[in-house]
């Protein structure tokens, strides 16, 4: 049946592409949330005085190389090497664990300075865009490592390389996202 | 605040008269069909043949069916309204304080926003679009199941405060802040909103997704888009705003319950919160909203007015083109509904013109049904009723719409009675009158027999004399200077008469309601007479008139190639040529096993929402894993479908032609 798994990839690759623009939509409002509160300070820090530019640019890097070996995964996913897709699914991962980590690391110091998501509107709206970014990403890592275990079990099948499309969608996605909010929130806000 | 029961506690159970009245009538409900099953022992006839189904046309009837209950909830909140304003003038206070009084109306404008004017359209997208569009399913039949499921567990949480809590959100239908926020609404009210919104609008996004991708992807050969039903047409546009907009009330919803549950200030009056920005969003949404009810309906009238009368649909192009000027103008006029915000007048003017563009493709439309029905051989059916019905109301609200589109004018008349009156004409006159229309229309199709015309029409002389009782004492009210969401007047101003009419007015549209169940049910037990055997009994147009009535779970044993816009008159036209099934003959057919992940995922989803709205961490943290679990095992699944073998295809065909 050839034909109908043709199909079935046309119509999931497709409605994937339509799920993905409502989660731009979603960003869009988040980014425009927070440009509306950018200035809403309340008295308290604004973006220059709490930001380090070089750790989000370090931050970005992490992502941009997590986004470069999760493609080179989906190369060697169509020429059906199981072996290279998992060890770079793996390294993509890893990556994602690790901007995980930075990310958590510079929530807590601003927790712990007295400047959490309750200190003023613009750092409700901070929190709330980096965090469902960052949340985003979490999730991804969940599928990336539930399809490393599928992989193994079933092999690249037709329906496997269609979930790692997918999944690779996302992933790109999420850089894209994260492109933004480098610019917008970290890149704007410190200059 | 206990660890175990969150901030639920024995208080929280109903102990007023109408959270007990409530309960009770939920309980008596729950048990009689309980009673019904085990009687008739169909409790796993239910599960396997109905609650696990992926079959659109099932999950269509299911929705139309919750719709319908949950349309008699928001009509009795209509009448426990209108008791209070006809009784509450002067020295009388009414039977009702003012805090119950906005829970009441809060109540009915999502009940009958989310549960029922969407609840129907879903549900005649599932019925009607894969026949007309010459497909035996949707592109991904679990996502459609999943989001039934979660509409009704929404239908459930925003009915369940009646049980714990006993109080529903007093803040209007939006729940503007700062009001909805936690310093001025505390209690559970505004949380069991967030959650049933939220969850049902999530269930309505993946719809949007599904029949975008179905309706794009799956069409018959030879259907080109400009070959599509209208009603498919106008689904389409519908869904694409759907999956516009819904995310941004998503993300709205999702932010005013950061500031309720952990302080945030995104729309709060201090902290540097902004209110008004919750305005905007909302609207962003809200008013695309209300054309995501109004186009299918616009989609229906199209398929009734060209089939009753025999005639192809008079302009069918500039009705495509309009029904996108339309869509594309739904996002551009969310501002008027807060002229009164104060952006200036440049701001207010580009807003107060495009809406009123919004008259032309809308008056186009108009223009097209009227010249289809000239020199047509009409048949004045029930659809027909309810789209002339639907003419009058229409124009008559449209004009009001207009006027308020001035923001001179508007800022006499926003908030006002005026206003209530002029969206309850559109929605109506417009989306009700078009779901009453379609569901007469195609009521033959699902279920194999005709609905009694007689008492069809009675029912529509009521809905329409009820309807302009009511709501022109609405319109005059409004010029009165009578705002919105009054609980108490004074005597001296002398509205209590017109507040009365509009209370007869509801009187005689629950006649109407009354009419319609009891049409159901003659016709039900005469159908042995009504039977619509040939499958096409109004000598329709359009494919879904080509299948048996009901039609098989396959749809079509074997897909047709559309070659015309309205594809089966033309195939009548061509008739006795040699049939189709000589030419190819019958194929295997893949078809969507039942699955139970539906429920499953929606049942984590509620108690998810429910644990949220009272605070119970572990019930949260433990629903939410279970929800994961859920959609890994289902995303895993490469056993999804079945095959029903061409020599089975065959033999259920000519059983079929066999019976007839
Ligand atoms: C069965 C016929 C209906 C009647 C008799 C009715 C009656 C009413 C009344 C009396 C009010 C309160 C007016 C006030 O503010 O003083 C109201 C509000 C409202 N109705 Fe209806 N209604 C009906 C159907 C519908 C339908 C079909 C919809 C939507 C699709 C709807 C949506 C609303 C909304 C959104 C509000 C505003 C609630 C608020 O103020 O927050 N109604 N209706
Ligand atoms: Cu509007």
């Amino acid at each position: 049946m050839p034909e109908i798994h043709h199909d079935t990839t046309e119509k999931v690759s497709f409605g994937f592409w339509v799920y993905l623009m409502t989660d731009l939509i979603m960003f869009a409002v988040l980014f425009a949330a927070f440009a509306v509160l950018r200035g809403n300070t309340f008295g308290g820090p604004s973006g220059a005085q709490l930001f380090s530019l070089p750790f989000a640019l370090t931050e970005t890097l992490i992502l941009l190389t997590s986004s470069f070996t999760c493609g080179l995964a989906m190369v060697f996913a169509h020429r059906n090497d199981k072996n290279k897709v998992t060890a770079l699914f793996t390294i993509t991962s890893l990556l994602g664990t690790a901007f995980l980590a930075m990310e958590f690391t510079e929530f807590h110091r601003l927790i712990l300075e007295g400047n959490g998501p309750q200190r003023s509107a613009f750092l409700s709206s901070f929190f709330t865009l980096v965090g469902t970014h960052g949340l985003h990403i979490a999730v991804g890592l969940l599928w990336i490592i539930v399809l490393i275990v599928k992989i193994w079990k079933t092999n690249l099948t037709s329906a496997n390389i269609r979930r790692l499309t997918c999944l690779s969608l996302f992933w790109h996605f999420l850089d894209l996202v994260w492109i933004f909010i480098f610019t917008i929130v970290y890149l704007m806000g410190t200059i | 605040m206990s660890i175990f029961f969150g901030n639920l506690s024995l208080s929280a159970l109903p102990h007023e008269w109408f959270t007990i009245g409530g309960t009770v009538s939920m309980i008596l409900m729950g048990l009689g069909v309980a009673a019904f099953l085990t009687y008739t022992k169909r409790w796993k006839w239910l599960w396997t043949e109905w609650l696990t189904a992926c079959d659109p046309k099932k999950i269509g009837i299911m929705y139309i069916l919750v719709a319908s209950v949950m349309l008699f909830r928001g009509a009795l909140d209509a009448a426990m309204i209108w008791l209070q304003q006809s009784l509450s003038v002067g020295a009388s206070h009414g039977y009702l304080d003012a805090g119950h009084f906005q829970q009441i109306f809060t109540a009915h404008g999502d009940i009958m926003v989310f549960f029922v004017t969407m609840g129907f359209l879903f549900g005649l997208i599932n019925l009607i679009v894969p026949l007309q569009i010459g497909a035996r399913d949707l592109a991904f039949p679990f996502l459609n199941s999943l989001g039934f499921w979660l509409y009704l567990a929404g239908a459930i949480l925003i009915n369940l405060f009646f049980v714990f809590g006993g109080e529903f959100a007093a803040t209007g239908w939006l729940s503007l802040p700062p009001l909805s926020e936690l310093a001025y609404s505390p209690g559970v009210g505004v949380d069991y909103w967030v959650w049933s919104l939220q969850v049902s609008g999530i269930g309505t996004l993946i719809g949007g997704i599904n029949f975008i991708v179905t309706i794009l992807k799956m069409r018959a050969p030879g259907m080109t888009l400009l070959k599509m039903p209208m009603f498919t047409w106008t689904s389409l546009i519908s869904m694409i705003l759907v999956v516009c907009v819904f995310p941004i009330l998503t993300v709205t919803i999702t932010l005013l319950w950061l500031d309720r549950y952990f302080g945030m200030h995104f729309f709060t009056s201090s902290f540097g919160g902004n209110p008004m920005m919750y305005v905007n969003l909302i609207w962003m949404w809200g008013h695309p909203e209300v054309y995501i009810l109004i186009l299918p309906a616009f989609g229906i009238y199209s398929e009734v007015v060209a089939t009753f009368s025999q005639k192809k649909l008079f302009g069918y192009v500039s009705m495509v083109i309009a029904a996108l000027l339309v869509a594309g103008l739904a996002v551009l006029v969310w501002l008027h509904h807060f002229f009164t915000m104060g952006a200036g007048a440049d701001v207010n003017a580009f807003f107060g013109i495009t809406t009123m563009f919004i008259a032309i493709p809308t008056g186009v439309q108009i223009y097209n049904w009227l010249s289809t029905m000239y020199r047509g051989k009409i048949t004045f059916s029930q659809p027909m009723h309810w789209f002339l019905g639907y003419v009058a109301t229409f124009t008559f609200g449209g004009m009001a719409g207009v006027l308020m589109a001035s923001p001179a004018a508007d800022y006499q008349l926003h908030n006002s009675l005026f206003l209530v009156a002029h969206f309850h004409t559109m929605v109506i006159g417009g989306a009700l009158f078009g779901i009453f229309a379609g569901i007469t229309y195609w009521f033959p199709k699902v279920t194999g027999f005709k609905l009694n015309e007689r008492l069809g029409k009675l029912a529509f002389w009521f809905w329409i004399v009820g309807f302009f009782v009511s709501f022109v004492p609405l319109y005059i009210l409004g010029f009165m200077g009578a705002t919105r969401r009054l609980d108490h007047y004074d005597a001296s101003l002398g509205w209590q008469p017109l507040f009365i009419t509009a209370g007869v007015g509801l009187v005689i549209i629950s006649f109407g309601v009354a009419l319609q169940v009891w049409q159901i049910v003659m016709s039900f037990i005469s159908r042995k007479q009504n039977l619509d055997i040939t499958g096409d009994p109004w000598n329709g147009r359009t494919l879904e008139w080509s299948t048996p009535s009901p039609p098989p779970a396959y749809n079509f044993a074997i897909i047709p190639t559309v070659t015309d816009r309205d594809a089966f008159w033309e195939m009548k036209q061509r008739i006795n040529t040699d049939t189709e099934t000589d030419k190819h003959g019958y194929t295997d057919i893949h078809m969507p096993k039942n699955t139970g992940m539906g429920i499953y995922l929606a049942g984590f989803v509620f108690i998810f929402g429910f644990a949220m709205v009272w605070h119970i961490v572990w019930l949260a943290i433990v629903s939410l894993i279970g929800c994961v679990v859920c959609i890994i095992i289902r995303s895993l699944d490469d056993e999804v479908e079945y095959t029903l073998p061409a020599a089975e295809v065959e033999k259920m065909e000519k059983l079929k032609t066999g019976y007839l």
